[in-house]
């Protein structure tokens, strides 16, 4: 009996027996020990930051399958803190390079670059984690706080995120995405979709950022042709922060004051968010502007349903080029659907007039607008996306 | 008594001699520690502790490389920090080369590649690390060695280290030893570990000769379009070449299809010739404050205004490029880099 209960132990822990933690704690050599830690963890492995604070002069890297990285909490008392605010090195605070990886349960603080980046690292979870450039908005911080790319299977979730020069969580050139749950505050775009495919944007709150959502594609990359995404249930509230990102990114062309935007991506479902007090608009709908030399490129916002939602008080400072006078034009707010007037297949659903700037080709002044409010094509009930499933036992790593 | 007396001073000479025998580095390298097998005494090499531990020198101190090891230079090479290298190669014996066109010599199961990296000249000579690449069964494996103060011993530093030293001219360094994983950042393609540097195009005909001779290669490859020799560039009218030559050294590493930095979609390598891969008149994609409040990579005629000029021009993390390997400017880099773009006609075209 004793000796069946021994192999049936035996075989029940039979994958975690090798399994092995590995506790780190800030103080002296943090950035050696744990980045020791991170090469020579074997796939299965916890490397367990202790709370405390962690001072770092280079970038962490993690490039072996199946390593959970927990720490003991994002804040309060009993935080993890990585402080790069004394990086003399490296993009990123901390690069993911391998599968299977989970980031869960602590701090990363002013990073020189991005945050955490993980590139071509599918099944990638992230938890529960704060990335934040403390001094709040400003042009010198790093550009995005949580950077997966190339990727499949991404899950990011009751996450903070505040002070990115671009974008607080963004999603690129990836393909089956959930993002829930998360607060993205004081960032040029809160959470940003790029070049990436079946994605889930939900539940999210999205507030003080230049723009709440945006869902994005960009001619030119080794991926294009983005779409299939959900953005539904999300606060996106008072999104009115100057846009503070250095010029040349594409983000530094959002208008203060953007909810949700949809630029170059075909099937964009927003359903059911709260838009309140966005200052130029709840939902822009636009076409790529710049000139393009990649045939695989579709620059127009392409069959988009807008149902469900919630439209609050807002679109009453357009920053856009005449938005004082289209305002004052439309009684001093503009309504909350604004189009360049180059979207195709549009499926309004609510009781919100669309204001079109009209124009009819892509890459066509703003000078050349002649705006104008749309009838409503209500369409009547528009079939559902599919939802997103994540590989069997990925959430479970999470238990 | 006078016997004994010499049978003793005979064996006290026996004795010295094989303390001198043991004390010898040893002759050949360690073929067990390349492929990361254990060695015949039982020793276990996945990831040797020293740099002696690979036999590659004669000497504990690296400064006498054995005989297996053939040295070489490249014609343009990366800049780290202005250190100067010392670049071996090792093949096993027997064991063929294959070539790949111009491009990497595909060197077989058990060779390596040993670096080392070194300020100052002569008597003032100072290694810094040494960084070996080792064809095991299973692919490439990068590790990088730390030297003691002493200068007598190497240790392997998985973690990396950051040292600040003084270049020979004064200028401060705060030099960074890259850890095991950021070797594989740049060594990397499509995920697979890969050296960068003994391409055919960037070696020197005097070392694909001696390959030859040795027997290494069947026969001599060379390519109609080497990389120019950086070390001779005041003589060389071609900035163009020079300008190119020095991206697919110093960034094509990371910005080719399959390189860490292929979602940015530029591509530097010496045979791309599509201008907007190569950056002119791309707009960035993830690049930040790293661009500087440029829009694109390359703007023709005007190096003031393009990302490429304003990133190797810094040295701040976020902003500075390449991301590793180096904390000061290249200043002769920079000025390649932007005479070419000076000179490039605003229609666009790549002179190169």
């Amino acid at each position: 009996m004793i000796r069946l209960t021994i192999a049936a132990l035996a075989l029940a822990s039979a994958a975690p027996v090798f399994a092995e933690n590995h506790t780190i704690a800030g103080g002296e050599g943090a950035q050696e020990r744990l980045q020791e830690a991170l090469i020579l963890a074997e796939p299965g492995d916890t490397i367990i930051l202790e709370a405390g604070r962690f001072a770092l002069t280079d970038g962490l890297s993690l490039d072996v399958d199946g390593v959970t990285i927990k720490g003991s909490g994002m804040s309060g008392d009993s935080e993890s803190v990585l402080d790069f605010t004394k990086q003399q090195g490296a993009g990123e605070g901390l690069l993911v390079t391998s599968d299977n990886v989970t980031l869960r349960d602590f701090a990363v603080e002013n990073a020189k670059g991005d945050g955490i980046k993980s590139k071509g690292a599918d099944n990638i979870i992230y938890h529960g984690l704060r990335i934040e450039w403390t001094a709040g908005p400003k042009a010198s911080n790093g550009a995005y706080g949580i950077y997966p790319v190339e990727s499949s299977n991404v899950l990011v979730q009751e996450s903070y995120v505040r002070g990115a020069s671009d974008a607080g969580i963004y999603v690129g050139q990836s393909e089956n995405i959930i993002v829930r749950r998360n607060r993205v505050v004081e960032n040029v775009a809160g959470i940003e979709i790029e070049n990436s495919n079946f994605a889930e944007v939900t539940e999210n709150l999205t507030t003080k950022n230049t723009g709440g959502i945006l869902i994005f594609d960009l001619p030119g990359l080794p991926k294009v042709g983005g779409g299939s995404v959900l953005v539904a249930r999300n606060a996106v509230i008072d999104n009115n922060t100057d846009n503070f990102a250095p010029e040349g990114n594409i983000v530094a062309s959002v208008p203060s004051g953007t909810g949700i935007m949809v630029m170059a991506n075909t099937n964009v479902q927003l359903r059911e968010n709260a838009l309140i007090n966005n200052s130029t608009s709840h939902v822009m709908l636009i076409a790529y502007t710049q000139d393009f030399k990649d045939e695989r490129y579709q620059p127009r916002p392409v069959d988009v349903v807008v149902s469900g939602n919630m439209f609050g008080s807002g679109g009453n400072a357009p920053d856009i080029p005449g938005g004082e006078k289209l305002a004052a034009a439309f009684g001093g707010a503009l309504p909350g659907i604004l189009s360049d007037g180059l979207h195709q297949g549009l499926a309004v659903e609510d009781a919100e007039p669309v204001v079109s700037l009209g124009l009819t080709k892509v890459g066509q002044s703003m000078t050349e607008a002649n705006p104008k409010l749309l009838e409503p094509v209500i369409a009547g009930e528009v079939e559902r996306l599919t939802a997103v499933t994540l590989p069997d036992g990925m959430e479970a790593r999470l238990k | 008594m006078k016997l004994s007396r010499g049978f003793f001073l005979l064996a006290l000479a026996f004795l010295i001699a094989s303390i001198v025998a043991r004390a010898l580095p040893p002759q050949k390298v360690n073929d067990a520690a390349v492929l990361g097998t254990a060695g015949s005494e039982g020793a276990s090499y996945k990831l040797p502790r020293t740099l002696a531990q690979f036999g590659f020198f004669q000497d504990a101190a690296g400064r006498v490389p054995g005989g297996d090891l053939i040295p070489y230079e490249l014609n343009t090479p990366l800049y780290s920090d202005g250190a100067d290298k010392l670049r071996y190669l090792y093949v096993p014996e027997g064991q063929p080369i294959a070539a790949d066109g111009d491009g990497l010599l595909q060197l077989p199961v058990g060779s390596a590649i040993i670096k080392t990296f070194a300020f100052g000249a002569g008597e003032d000579q100072s290694y810094i690390e040494t960084r070996v690449l080792l064809h095991r069964a299973d692919g490439w494996l990068a590790l990088p060695y730390k030297w003691d103060a002493e200068q007598t011993e190497a240790k392997l530093a998985v973690a990396g280290a950051r040292i600040p030293l003084t270049r020979p001219g004064g200028v401060e360094v705060s030099y960074r030893i890259p850890n095991k994983n950021q070797c594989k950042s740049c060594h990397s393609k499509d995920a697979e570990v890969i050296p960068i540097g003994p391409k055919v195009r960037n070696l020197s005909a005097d070392l694909l000769a001696k390959l030859e001779e040795r027997g290494f290669l069947a026969a001599a490859s060379t390519s109609d379009r080497q990389l120019p020799v950086w070390r001779a560039r005041a003589e060389n009218p071609d900035t163009a070449a020079l300008a190119r030559a020095y991206l697919d050294v110093n960034c094509a590493h990371c910005h080719q299809p399959g390189g860490a930095a292929s979602n940015s979609g530029l591509d530097l390598r010496w045979e791309q010739s599509n201008p907007h891969d190569i950056g002119i008149r791309k707009p960035p994609v993830a690049a930040g404050r790293g661009a500087g409040g440029h829009a694109v990579s390359i703007a023709p005629g005007d190096p003031d205004a393009s990302i490429m000029v304003y990133r190797m021009s810094s040295t701040e993390p976020g902003v500075a490029m390449p991301e590793l390997g180096r904390s000061t400017n290249d200043d002769e880099g920079i000025a390649i880099v932007r005479k070419w773009v000076a000179e490039m006609a605003p229609a666009g075209e790549p002179a190169s």
